[in-house]
């Protein structure tokens, strides 16, 4: 099992991924390898390879309120563009995760959760908000993680 | 795009460039010199080093020092571990996809997974080049005025070798499988303008050259080119001053710097046809495989040869003055020129991307590509302008579909 962090901890609330990574991380959960990640697609591929379960915690923008935890299954398809838009200038994680589907290297779980951000300055922290959200998500995904490890 | 066909004519061309403009050299003005570096290399996330390289030759020559020996080496390795990157994401994410009729690589991943995924194995040793020597595989942060921050260890480039054969395994075969496409009939005749110096494949450095005999200094390069804006677009469009079109990038290089390209690159173009100079621009998704395989093989080549430096980098002075900086992005010539005071203070700034270099020829690329295709229906008309713009592998191409075609048919 693998627990990825994506974001950027210089950029306020796009460093959320990596908060709950770290977070997750420093429970050392069983069986789990955490990873922090700065998103770039093909690394992100390769992250995920060999790993048969994946959780993989992003910052989103779509206007919803911040702090807001999306859970989206992204083995059963697509991650939806309103949470995950595709960009002009790079490849994004929904475009890795499509990618990697299409080449057969997307593992057999795939769950994508998104913390709705609001803002993006360089050097400031999270937001109270999305801080919070971070460490909540991590402490549900701590028991999730002990529940499928359990199950094997 | 806006085309207006008047009884089997093309009257009119116009691709409207909407996105705003970035004011990158205003906000230059009142920085320090040393920070053009990095506030540069945010102007495009595929091809920072270009932006990088061509800041810092131009703040490098304005004071008076030249960086060499391993450190210039050391940012020629760089600056291949980009074109790898850039060149493999063009040509197997964005172009080839073109080809082989797939709405992008995702769908061509379906049906070609070996190919997509030797393409990825490709751009990931560009990418480990731009780690290890960049500090990053994006946005890399180890360029400074007089060299690097941090010169990596001998043990560290070797880490590059294993991944960087294998790349140009890969690249070999990307030269075979792209000369068996489908290439229109079409070829130009604009001048092809690229850089050039003796006994090297044009990277971080040389005279500003074309095939029609255009040989002059980075110093001269706004006496002989000239950008303009038209009523149509925000894009910047770029000519000789005597109004004439020409063109950057891959075409330009391989005509006028062939015989630098190492005996492997050579042969794989000989190997499958390919001669220069090439005219045709949809054959360009070739020369960049070769390339591929140039830049692979010279990155190889410099680790090789790699001794680790005493120092990473000069001291540099600023003082006042103006200086210019020219070096081939993937996509072609990128000019900078900056004007700083003694103290370093930046003045004034112009950077000549290659994209607007290349701005009219695509337009007029555009209308010759029309012109012969007529008889298509507005659908695959569309899909035919899309890939004659991606020929020049500009910014604009980034997104797969991107062009809203209006074709009037008087």
């Amino acid at each position: 099992m693998k627990l990825i962090g994506v974001g950027n901890r210089w950029r306020g609330d796009d460093g959320a991924g990596l908060l709950v990574a770290a977070a997750v991380g420093a429970r050392r959960p069983a069986g789990v390898e955490v990873v922090e990640h700065a998103g770039e697609p093909i690394e992100l591929i390769e992250a995920c390879d060999g790993a048969a379960a994946v959780w993989i915690v992003d910052a989103v923008c779509s206007g919803g309120t911040p702090g807001t935890v999306y859970r989206i299954d992204a083995a059963a398809g697509p991650l939806p563009s309103a949470l995950f838009a595709v960009s002009t200038h790079a490849l994004g994680l929904a475009d890795a995760i499509e990618l990697a589907r299409a080449l057969g290297r997307l593992p057999a779980q795939v769950s994508v959760y998104g913390i709705e951000a609001s803002r993006f300055e360089p050097g400031e922290p999270p937001s109270p908000p999305v801080a919070l959200a971070a460490e909540q998500l991590a402490d549900a995904l701590v028991e999730e993680l002990a529940r499928c490890a359990l199950a094997g | 795009m806006r085309v207006r066909i008047e009884g089997g004519e093309v009257t009119e061309v116009a691709l409207d460039i909407y996105e705003p403009p970035r004011f990158f050299e205003a906000f230059l003005r009142g920085r320090d010199f040393a920070e053009a570096i990095d506030i540069t290399s945010r102007i495009c996330g595929i091809c920072p080093v270009a932006y990088q390289m061509s800041a810092v030759t131009a703040m490098e020559s304005l004071c008076g020092v030249e960086v060499g020996g391993q450190l210039r080496a050391l940012r020629r390795l760089l600056y291949c571990g980009e074109w790898i990157e850039s060149h493999a994401l063009h040509v197997f994410m964005l172009h080839a996809p073109d080809f082989l009729g797939y709405a992008g690589a995702v769908e061509m991943a379906r049906e070609h997974p070996a190919i997509v995924a030797d393409a990825l194995k490709l751009k990931k040793a560009g990418n480990e080049v731009m780690r290890v020597v960049g500090g990053r595989e994006v946005h890399p942060i180890n360029l400074r005025v007089g060299g690097l921050h941090r010169v990596p260890r001998k043990a560290e480039l070797a880490t590059l070798v294993e991944g960087l054969k294998r790349a140009r395994e890969i690249a070999l075969g990307a030269v075979t499988l792209t000369a068996t496409l489908d290439f229109p009939d079409y070829e130009q005749d604009f001048e092809l303008v690229a850089l050039s110096a003796p006994g090297e494949y044009p990277i971080d450095r040389g005279r500003v050259v074309s095939d029609a005999g255009l040989d002059i200094a980075a110093a001269d390069y706004m006496t002989h080119f000239v950008e303009s804006h038209v009523p149509w677009s925000h894009a910047l469009h770029s000519q000789r001053t005597n109004g004439s079109t020409y063109v950057v990038g891959p075409l330009a290089r391989f005509a006028t710097s062939y015989d630098e390209l190492t005996a492997l690159a050579r042969e794989a173009a000989a190997g499958v046809g390919l001669r220069s100079p090439e005219h045709n621009p949809f054959r360009s998704i070739v020369v960049r495989c070769v390339e591929l395989v140039h830049a692979v093989d010279e990155a190889l080549a410099l680790i090789a040869a790699y001794e680790e430096p005493d120092a990473p980098a000069i001291e540099v002075t600023p003082r006042a003055g103006v200086g210019h900086g020219v070096s081939e992005a993937p996509r072609g010539l990128l000019y900078h020129r900056y004007e700083i005071d003694a103290e370093g203070t930046i003045l004034d700034a112009v950077i000549v991307p290659p994209t607007s270099q290349n701005q009219t020829a695509i337009e007029a690329d555009l209308r010759g590509v029309i012109e012969r295709s007529l008889e298509l229906p507005d659908a695959e008309l569309s899909i035919r302008c899309e890939q004659t713009i991606r020929n020049y592998d500009p910014c604009i191409s980034c997104a797969t579909h991107f062009l809203k075609l209006d074709i009037e048919r008087v």
